[in-house]
């Protein structure tokens, strides 16, 4: 459906998206991952054809955006990020205003809006002005805005940034459902997020892809290692990494900062099939060092996220 | 075509909707009046010279009040972003806001048509140039729009846009009074460039075509300026 090939796009001097490449099959459900800054925004406007790429190639069902802006305009909808729409106009008029350019006639019209209404939970306030509206009820016009056309491509930045975790459930609701028949492209930085709505995540950090994969495989890749920290008193790295690493299942070994007088504090990785922590117990009951603290995390998304997007 | 229809109708409605379409017309109406009636007893003359005579001054402060929010305000909420992912051009969207400041300097002039009617209560009016003004008017008041538009293209900010395009729009109007600051060999030029002049030669009822071409560059020019201006915004 979609091809990214190489999508770099600076500022200036500024790298936002550095050669980025992926591709979005139909019917595919993909969430864009990343910390702020980290290219999301820049690369779905690029997607929308809303900014030139300053180098690489999109194309939409092998259409490439372009030479063909309109055709791919007509088959893309797209909701900007905390959903900016004219304010002094009536909801119904607005719609309306994004029927017309769509090029509906009027009974389809008519019968589009009423039918977004009723999907996007409008019905009752159709007549007022955008300006008076919650963010969650803007976000709700916004989502009719990009649905008008009955669009292939749905394209959301942040859809549900800033809702309550009512309106996130029933903006989530309403994504999947059109998930169903539709290509979706959001971007977020919230991980449950994708966890609930995507069937495949891109992780993105300073404009750079760093995983790209399906969210069950992600998760799976999550759960294949667990971390156990360790807070040593009178203990020396090298002695005690000389020591941990007799320990069958233990991958590696990171000292972290020493935050703390004479704290030795560490991270352990490992297997999540096997269960080391009375090993560890045991070497550490050998030695001379005092142990602190001793607690054990799963890895989830979260940890992954946070692994590939740290600063060096 | 039938997008910029939409866009010109939506900007059009915009405009009524907000008080400052309002605001804005009857400032106009208040000082073109006072400055019409406040000479017309004195000359004694069945003609509205006093009025086209003031009127690129009017409207160079007027219309970039008018045309101000057309980008600005767009660029400033975001919502530009959701008006040009829709299928429509860039051209489109120009043309359309320009067409609409067009419509609305229109629909302030409209009142201004008491004044001829007025007049023929005291004497005999010579519609000829009245009609020439009124051609006149709409073709100043598109080149203004025209400028106003870029200016508003250049900056999210109102104020900015309006000042902007206030000092354009006045300098064409004053250019011509200043010759005496220019070198000779610029003064032919200058003169070209001063818009009164081309204005006053339609309002006379002489439709010249280097007055039209002048006019119809100006918005060519204005147009297209706002048109890159847009381009090179992200």
């Amino acid at each position: 459906m979609i091809q990214v090939e190489n999508l770099t796009k600076y500022y200036h001097d500024f790298r936002a998206v550095d050669q980025i490449s992926f591709d979005v099959k139909k019917g595919e459900i993909l969430g864009l991952l990343g910390p702020n800054g980290a290219g999301k925004t820049t690369t779905l406007r690029m997607l929308t054809g809303y900014f030139l790429p300053s180098s690489g190639t999109i194309r939409v069902k092998n259409y490439s955006i372009g030479d063909n802006l309109l055709t791919v305009k007509n088959l893309m909808g797209y909701l900007p990020e905390s959903a900016p729409l004219y304010r002094n106009m009536l909801i119904y008029d607005y719609l309306d205003y994004v029927a017309k350019i769509r090029g509906l006639t009027r009974d389809e019209r008519l019968a589009r809006i009423r039918h977004l209404a009723d999907l996007c939970g409008l019905k009752e306030i159709m007549h007022k002005p955008i300006d008076e509206l919650s963010r969650g009820l803007k976000q709700r016009v916004g989502l009719a805005h990009a649905m008008m056309n009955d669009p292939e491509i749905l394209i959301l930045d942040e859809p549900t940034s800033g809702l309550d975790p009512n309106q996130i459930a029933e903006i989530r609701t309403i994504i999947r459902h059109i998930g169903k028949e539709k290509t979706v492209i959001l971007s977020t930085h919230i991980l449950s997020e994708v966890e609930v709505t995507c069937d495949r995540v891109v992780i993105l950090n300073r404009g750079k892809i760093v995983a790209d994969d399906h969210t069950e495989n992600l998760i799976k890749w999550a759960g294949r290692d667990h971390f156990i920290y360790l807070s040593l008193l009178k203990a020396a790295f090298p002695e005690v990494e000389k020591e941990l690493t007799e320990i069958d299942g233990i991958t590696a070994i990171k000292h972290l900062d020493e935050t703390e007088d004479d704290m030795l504090k560490l991270r352990l990785t490992c297997k999540a099939t096997m269960d080391i922590r009375e090993n560890i117990y045991q070497t550490i009951k050998k030695s001379a060092w005092i142990l602190m603290e001793f607690y054990r995390e799963t890895q989830n998304l979260e940890t992954i996220f946070r692994e590939l997007t740290e600063e060096n | 075509m039938s997008q910029i229809v939409h866009i010109f109708s939506k900007e059009l409605k915009d405009y009524f909707i907000s008080p400052i379409a309002y605001i804005v017309i009857s400032v106009f109406l208040l000082v073109t009046g006072w400055f019409f009636f406040s000479t017309f007893f004195l000359f004694d003359q069945a003609d509205l010279r006093s009025f086209f005579n003031l009127l690129p001054i009017t409207f160079s402060f007027v219309i970039p009040a008018v045309t101000m929010r057309l980008f600005a305000e767009e660029l400033n909420v975001g919502s530009y972003e959701t008006l040009f992912t829709l299928p429509v051009t860039l051209l489109d969207i120009v043309i359309g806001k320009f067409l609409a400041g067009v419509a609305f300097v229109i629909a302030m002039l409209l009142p201004t048509l008491f004044y001829p009617i007025f007049v023929t209560f005291f004497g005999e009016l010579d519609w000829g140039p009245v009609f020439g003004g009124y051609v006149g008017a709409v073709f100043l008041g598109a080149a203004f729009s025209a400028i106003g538009l870029f200016a508003s293209a250049l900056t999210r900010n109102q104020i900015i846009a309006f000042i902007v395009g206030m000092t354009i729009c006045f300098s064409l109007t004053v250019i011509d009074k200043m010759l005496f600051f220019f070198p000779r060999v610029l003064l032919g030029v200058i003169t070209y460039l001063g818009i009164d002049l081309h204005f006053q030669n339609i309002s006379k009822g002489v439709v010249d075509s280097r007055d039209i071409v002048y006019f119809l560059s100006i918005i060519f020019i204005g147009l297209y300026a706002a048109h890159l201006a847009m381009e090179k915004k992200e």
